[in-house]
């Protein structure tokens, strides 16, 4: 019987949830990296036992986790513990190593960013935020980065590469920090074009590149943001989070700072679908597994106030590709819930019955296993959940 | 033999338990103490200082014999006791909440 593994990226470690198909019962492993910040963790779609992890800490940076072996053991890329010699040679620990490309043959001038206070600021590297695992190739990952950028590594996290065309294509002495710091955060890869990927940054916006990353154009026609000096500027908005359907590439869905979008020109437009939701902040968005019009968000109450609007817990669903939505609360906590859902922090399964996952930061993980009618925890008390990945296993 | 005292932190990404002792070639030195660290556990490499720069990560400080050694230059002699291995050299995470 087919079964799910959740991946669960917490402010103090990372854990494992493992089900069979029913989702009723569930194993929990874990802490993985006790006490660190993890802020991602993601399968192979090519590998399922391949999973990358992002671990980081304000003492001791960046570091890269791989496993091959869906999570039972982990070791830096290219580092095995104890090890002097590889079958490459001596260990280069290289695998935290993110140094943006300046070099004058691939590279741009290491230009600067907006600062909060409007100063322009040098580019830091500070944390891996977002790892994407290429769909056809376990050894290629890629690795959304604060400050914003996007590196890419083919040699299973041994050793990492800047994209630099997304960087340095123009905008970015414009490119700002969010709340949560300048991060690339989302990065979506078209399944029916191995040339085209999406990414999205807090606060510039998103970007679309078709030559697999070597040149990069701003997508954000259509996004009106309210609190930067134009509101409909080519770059400066906050995007929170975009989600597509595999069969339909060219749709997409995102949650902005505020409102929430779809785009059916692979973002070449986007046009708002807020609709009747009680509140359009918010972070997450996904799509169903198996209906490309089944998109779910949760609302937020506003930027100044994390929480759900009444202090009840609620994701909404859309089964027409957004501006109808209904509320969904079987299961969740419907009085006094203060928590919020992270921009990482829902996914779904692809079991018949679609399964839709989120955490909070208040620990709790629930699972819904039939498509969001019905809630329940798998967990209650984590630390902080920072990201929430699902893998459907055979 | 070079005594060196980690972080709960590194030592588990380290794999080891207790203090680790180091066999430095000439002269001891913040500098090379942490070049023989990093060459014994390459999977520490960037966490104590930064990749690039070379330069120690902020919240990290270099403690001995009661001393705060972070501002010492780093190709400044250690003390006599921490290269007769008397006493350790102690990397130290900044208490800094979290």
């Amino acid at each position: 019987m087919s079964g799910v593994r959740v991946l669960v990226g917490t402010r103090k470690g990372a854990f494992i949830l493992t089900s069979d198909g029913k989702r009723e019962r569930w194993e929990v492993s874990g802490p993985h990296f006790a006490g660190w910040e993890m802020y991602h963790l993601k399968g192979s779609p090519a590998d399922p036992n391949r999973l990358y992890a992002s671990q980081c800490s304000g003492w001791f940076g960046q570091i890269i986790q791989r496993s091959d072996d869906g999570g039972k053991t982990w070791t830096q890329p290219g580092t095995p513990p104890g090890e002097r010699t590889t079958p490459e040679g001596a260990p280069k620990g290289e695998s935290n190593k993110f140094v943006y490309d300046t070099s004058s043959e691939t590279g741009k001038a290491l230009t600067t960013h907006q600062f909060y206070d409007g100063t322009q600021h040098p580019w830091e590297f500070k944390r891996v935020w977002h790892l994407e695992p290429s769909l056809s190739d376990p050894d290629t990952v890629y690795a959304g980065v604060e400050d914003a950028a996007l590196f890419r590594s083919k040699d299973g996290g041994k050793s990492w590469q800047e994209l630099s065309g997304l960087r340095g294509h123009g905008t970015g002495p414009k490119w700002q920090p969010g709340a949560g710091g300048m991060c690339l955060h989302t990065i979506v890869l078209d399944p029916s074009n191995p040339q085209r990927m999406f990414v999205a940054i807090s606060a510039a916006g998103a970007f679309r590149t078709d030559d697999a990353g070597k040149t990069w154009r701003p997508i954000n026609r259509g996004l009106k943001s309210q609190y930067i000096p134009d509101p409909e500027a080519e770059v400066g908005h906050c995007v929170h989070r975009i989600a597509m359907h595999r069969s339909r590439p060219g749709v997409l869905f995102m949650q902005k700072h505020w409102d929430v979008m779809r785009s059916d020109n692979a973002g070449d437009l986007w046009q708002e679908i807020s609709g009747n939701l009680p509140t359009d902040f918010g972070f997450v968005v996904d799509v169903h597994a198996h209906e490309p019009e089944t998109v779910y968000v949760v609302p937020i109450k506003s930027d100044g106030e994390h929480f759900p609007p009444d202090g009840k817990l609620r994701v909404y669903r859309s089964r027409s590709g957004g501006n109808e939505w209904e509320a969904l609360t079987k299961g969740l906590p419907q009085r006094d819930c203060y928590v919020n859902v992270l921009r990482d922090a829902m996914a779904v399964d692809s079991l018949d019955e679609c399964g839709v996952y989120f955490g909070t930061t208040g620990g709790q993980v629930y699972c819904s296993p039939d498509a969001g009618d019905n809630w329940a925890p798998i967990v209650r008390d984590l630390p902080a959940v920072l990201s929430v990945e699902v893998q459907t296993l055979p | 033999m070079i005594r060196v005292v980690l972080p709960a932190h590194l030592r588990g990404l380290a794999h080891v338990a207790g203090e680790v002792e180091l066999e430095i070639k000439g002269p001891a030195t913040q500098r090379s103490v942490v070049d023989a660290l990093e060459a014994s556990y390459p999977m520490l490499r960037g966490t104590i200082r930064d990749h690039v720069t070379q330069q120690r990560r902020p919240f990290l400080r270099f403690f001995a014999c009661e001393e705060d050694l972070s501002h010492e230059s780093p190709d400044a002699p250690l003390p006599d006791a921490v290269v007769s291995g008397k006493e350790p050299l102690l990397i130290v995470g900044a208490i800094a909440g979290g």
